[in-house]
């Protein structure tokens, strides 16, 4: 299993029948893969769908139906299709149960940048703003470092900020990790790794409940 | 009442936006954008544009074309990330662009639309697009002012429409498209399908027609409007 889809997989199990779910784009709408497909649970998209299902197939692509990266998805039973304003209404009255991102930076109290990167990166904010700050619940997905090995969870976010305090979760190829008030606290280490190596890819103290009983996914 | 008809050509409607006017364009991705109306847009070269949309498309299309031909100053805008054109543009100095949160795009047209002056928010209060916004305190809680939009013209699209301008839109083709047709001085919407008033139910229509000043029904829908195979899944 690729790194991407380890961590699909495993943001997957996060979701609770009868939650209204955000995914995000990219790397997050793979977890959609994971679930089960008799799973109640209604996928909310930006551009104005709530109840998306799986990716079309084999030509049964609508012109008019698209999910927020482009792509085009089909519908589930009960879903329904809006504007932009109601939309974003689901976002930020609360109504989103969850929401999943991926991310350039996350610090240890929960602060998130992942939108820009000054004069060279800057692709605009789209929905990261308005999700990152309201949904009930943040999940964040993401490589553990960057490509060049660099920790991405830091004690503080060095590029400009997406929201504040807003992260409840990061899941990696590596690790599940909480955001806590008392500091970032590992709750599950992959298979493929250990503690000793998420711990020193993990660019901000992180505290170990109890190394010889550490869940594993 | 029946009697009225909004009806005119693309030609004609383009010809309603004047050098330096601010257009709204509807459309998120291609569901919803107005290409046959951007179509007659880049015809006439009307230039110094602000153009206020959620995207710019994507490369060689819809409003991309409008920007690439160098016909708009500032964008306003939510998201350019398929569109490596107009960021090279953007970083090049070429065009102004101003990011929005894109519910808060939303808003600010909503407002408009509805003869508000602006929203309050709390969104990106604690990073650099709050730069030199307005801070207010409303029950505790400090909120920034957002200014409502508003345009000269509003270039939208609708599956259906009748004479009098009522419209439907369809599926993920509605996004920006009512919002605007609120917030323009002139609203132009490009349709479809025409049908007689009187046969679309009035629980059915998702913009009345007093807020479309004009309709332009679409030929034949081109090649823009389908599909695009980028984005389909080869099995």
């Amino acid at each position: 299993m690729s790194y991407k889809n380890k961590i699909a997989k495993r943001a997957a199990a996060e979701i609770m029948p009868g939650q209204v779910i955000n995914l995000g784009i990219g790397l997050p709408t793979l977890a959609m893969g994971y679930l089960p497909s008799d799973m109640p649970v209604m996928i909310h998209s930006e551009n104005g769908i709530l109840g998306m299902g799986r990716a079309c197939r084999n030509g049964t692509e609508d012109r008019n139906l698209i999910d927020a990266g482009g792509g085009y998805p089909e519908i589930v039973t009960g879903a329904s299709f809006f504007d932009s304003a109601a939309s974003f209404a689901i976002i930020r009255g609360g109504r989103l149960d969850a929401a999943f991102l991926g991310t350039l930076e996350v610090s240890m109290t929960g602060d998130l940048a992942n939108w820009i990167i000054p004069g060279k990166f800057s692709p605009g904010i789209g929905g990261g703003m308005e999700l990152a700050q309201k949904a009930r619940r943040l999940i964040i997905t993401t490589t553990h470092t960057t490509r060049k090995g660099e920790p991405k969870i830091l004690k503080e976010c060095t590029l400009p900020l997406t929201a504040s305090a807003c992260v409840d979760r990061i899941i990696t190829e590596l690790a599940v990790m909480d955001v806590t008030d008392s500091g970032l606290v590992l709750k599950e280490v992959a298979s493929e790794s250990s503690v000793e190596e998420v711990v020193r890819k993990t660019g901000a103290p992180l505290m170990v409940p109890d190394e010889n009983s550490m869940p594993s996914f | 009442m029946s009697k009225i008809d909004k009806t005119t050509t693309p030609a004609a409607a383009a010809g309603l936006v004047k050098e330096g006017s601010a257009v709204m364009v509807g459309g998120f991705g291609v569901p919803g954008t107005p290409f046959i109306l951007l179509d007659a847009l880049l015809e006439q070269k009307t230039a110094n544009l602000t153009l206020i949309k959620n995207e710019a498309n994507e490369a060689g299309m819809g409003i991309s074309r409008v920007i690439e031909a160098g016909f708009c100053r500032k964008l306003v805008t939510s998201h350019l990330g398929l569109n490596s054109k107009v960021i090279g543009m953007m970083n090049d100095g070429q065009i102004e662009v101003r990011f929005h949160p894109q519910g808060i795009l939303a808003e600010k047209i909503r407002a408009g639309g509805a003869g508000l002056a602006g929203i309050l928010t709390d969104i990106g209060i604690d990073t650099i697009i709050s730069e030199g916004k307005t801070r207010v305190d409303v029950n505790g809680v400090t909120v920034m002012v957002e200014e409502a939009l508003h345009a000269d013209v509003a270039l939208i699209h609708a599956a259906k429409a009748d004479r009098m301008g009522n419209l439907v839109y369809e599926k993920t083709a509605r996004n920006f498209n009512p919002l605007m047709a609120t917030a323009a001085e002139t609203v132009i919407a490009e349709v479809e399908e025409i049908v007689e008033t009187g046969s679309i139910s009035p629980d059915a229509i998702h913009t009345p027609g007093a807020f479309v000043d004009h309709i332009v029904e679409i030929e034949n829908l081109t090649e823009e409007y389908g599909v695009l195979q980028s984005h389909v899944i080869q099995e």
